[in-house]
């Protein structure tokens, strides 16, 4: 009996500490960035940083550490994906979860998963071999290695997020409410756009967050297409450097304990934080859409 | 109901259980052998580093293992900065570069015990490339230099048409990067340059780009017969106005100094190499590998670091 008890008690704790592993391990990255990342303001001011324009850490004459432009560029190629991404994805979601004949959507839905698999060199390699040029050649500029590219290649990556997630929540919405609309004489048009997609509306909030968390944490492909200039982009034909991009260019080369060092852990320690409120802001339209009980 | 799980239970954990017996032992015959085989038969070198490099480099290697077979090497690219900080942290037994170790990083190699060792078993023409349609042919290193700093920002500053300057450059990981930085430039490049993942790409780049220039590594743009890749154009450069504009198509100019973009490649080594290691290197800077080493669009060493490298004690 005692024996069963000590067992119980061990398993209890084994779970627990799987449990908690996660918590240890994320609290365990986002101090070692922080505390590493904060020597650079040894050497840095903080303004500097933070609202500096170039960034030229391994500079010929005098080296620089501002970030801005880097942070301009992630938003910007971030922003361009969910402009193209957005209203792709909710269409999507909104014509598998309402529209489609079940046989349809049983076809269309592992398909867009698979989409979710293919890896981001894949991707990044089609950025330059076929978007580039199309780019270049669309708009009449010599070169299609830009934010444009990126953007268009991220919201082929985050549509599979959006797309699932908000046609969970459209599926979620009770058929109450469409009753209801019909009853009243609606459409199904109407009905879909002032009725369905209203009441799925934290769910579908929430699978943009999380699209946007996929596109800002994105490396591979970026890196690849968006032509890595440090200058401060102006319009979306220019080139950008995002901070994930940076941080995969220099860490491989860069020397242990230098400034430079520390300041990629810092720039390590912004994306996380970014990374992080755009979670935070998912989870929270999350939990709303759980507790609506639709 | 706890009993009767056990029952039903019990075969299937004795199951279970020879499973993990039968897997561990197989396991543990695989590693066994495994490392026996490894230890006995073949002995392996790693090389990491230069993207210039790498291509020649797995050539050379790929003669060598087909004369002594119990021997394997694995050469990776990453550039001469990536393979610099693998020499440091001792991960791998060779650093190709393209650039010659900062006095900082000699000393943190000193500081991890580790100590470098320089041998130049090539040279490389730097050469800069446009798309085949720009109508500029040659340009002197000052020309390039502004350019690349952004000083000079239109082809039309150039006796060419109206087009902004795409600049083209490799990644600060790079050691062509630095070397073009410091020895072209001597300055720091133009923030509009795009910093590309690789000389592949750059080439890519400039085939697509009619108003683009990179820079990149000769061997790249030729195949083993001495043509020009389709689509680009190689630019000729001369030293100043004064002197003729040449090509480093033609071996005989950088190998006397008129083709000004000219540099060692390097590879370091922990210590003066020994072993398999020493044999490798043997074979590069020997008839054959420097045969080799032509062919691939680079040059043989010179009769200065054929001297260097017998002070080492590493030539016969």
């Amino acid at each position: 009996m005692k024996f069963i008890k000590i067992k119980e008690k061990a398993i209890h704790f084994f779970f627990f500490l799987t449990g908690i592993s996660a918590v240890i391990i994320l609290a365990g990255i986002f101090l070692m960035l922080v505390f590493n990342g904060f020597r650079l303001f040894e050497d840095v001011g903080l303004s500097d940083f933070f609202f500096g324009t170039t960034w030229n850490p391994s500079a010929y004459e005098k080296s620089s550490y501002g970030i801005l432009s880097m942070v301009v560029g992630t938003f910007m190629v971030t922003l361009g994906a969910m402009i193209i991404a957005v209203p792709l994805g909710i269409g999507a979601a909104a014509y598998i979860a309402d529209v489609a004949s079940p046989k349809i959507r049983e076809t269309l839905k592992p398909i867009i998963e698979i989409l979710a698999g293919i890896p981001s060199v894949a991707i990044g390699f089609i950025g330059i071999v076929l978007v580039g040029p199309l780019i270049a050649k669309t708009f009449g500029l010599t070169s299609g290695l830009n934010a444009l590219n990126g953007s268009i290649l991220l919201s082929v990556m985050a549509l599979p997020t959006i797309i699932t997630i908000s046609e969970d929540a459209i599926r979620a919405v009770p058929r109450d409410y469409k009753e209801a609309s019909y009853a009243l004489g609606a459409d199904r048009w109407t009905t879909l756009m002032k009725v369905t997609l209203p009441a799925a509306f934290s769910g579908i909030i929430a699978s943009v967050m999380l699209g946007i968390g996929r596109a800002i944490g994105e490396t591979m492909t970026v890196l690849m297409v968006t032509g890595n200039a440090i200058a401060m982009p102006h319009s979306f034909f220019n080139s950008v450097r995002t901070i994930t991009a940076t941080i995969a260019i220099e860490l491989g080369e860069v020397p242990y304990g230098t400034s430079h060092y520390y300041a990629l852990f810092a720039i390590g320690a912004v994306l996380f934080l970014i990374s992080i409120g755009v979670n935070l802001v998912a989870e929270i339209f999350i939990t709303r859409f759980r507790k609506a009980g639709i | 109901m706890a009993n009767n799980f056990s029952t039903v239970a019990n075969p299937i954990r004795k199951f279970f259980f020879n499973g993990v017996k039968i897997t561990a032992f197989i396991l543990l015959f695989v590693l066994v052998t495994g490392c026996e085989r490894k230890e006995l038969g073949k002995a392996s070198i790693q090389i990491k580093g230069s993207d210039t490099e790498v291509n020649l480099v797995q050539r050379l290697a790929e003669v060598f293992m087909e004369k002594t077979p119990d021997v394997s090497i694995a050469v990776t690219g990453g550039g001469s900065g990536t393979g610099i900080a693998a020499l440091i942290n001792k991960q791998t037994d060779i650093a190709n570069s393209s650039r010659s170790m900062k006095e900082a990083e000699i000393k943190q190699a000193q500081n991890k015990g580790v100590e470098p060792v320089a041998i130049v078993f090539a040279l490389d023409g730097l050469a800069l490339i446009t798309h085949e349609s720009l109508p500029v042919d040659s340009l002197t290193i000052d020309e390039v230099a502004k350019i690349f700093k952004g000083e000079i920002l239109n082809w039309k500053e150039l006796r060419a048409p109206d087009l902004q300057i795409s600049l083209y450059g490799r990644q600060s990981n790079s050691g062509t990067f630095v070397y073009f930085r410091d020895e072209v430039l001597k300055g720091d490049y133009s923030k509009y340059m795009k910093m590309m993942n690789g000389t592949a790409q750059i080439v890519e780049a400039i085939k697509q780009d009619r108003a683009g220039i990179g820079y990149v590594g000769i061997g790249y743009v030729v195949d083993s017969k001495g043509n020009v890749m389709n689509g680009i154009k190689v630019i000729k450069i001369a030293k100043n106005v004064n002197s003729p504009a040449v090509t480093p198509l033609d071996p005989e100019n950088v190998k006397t100094g008129l083709y000004p973009i000219s540099r060692p490649l390097f590879q370091y080594t922990n210590g003066i190499p020994a072993g398999e290691i020493l044999k490798f290197i043997k074979f590069e800077l020997g008839e054959k590998g420097q045969k080799i080493v032509s062919s691939g669009g680079y040059y043989p060493v010179t009769a200065d670091y054929i001297e260097s490298n017998r002070k080492l004690g590493i030539l016969d």
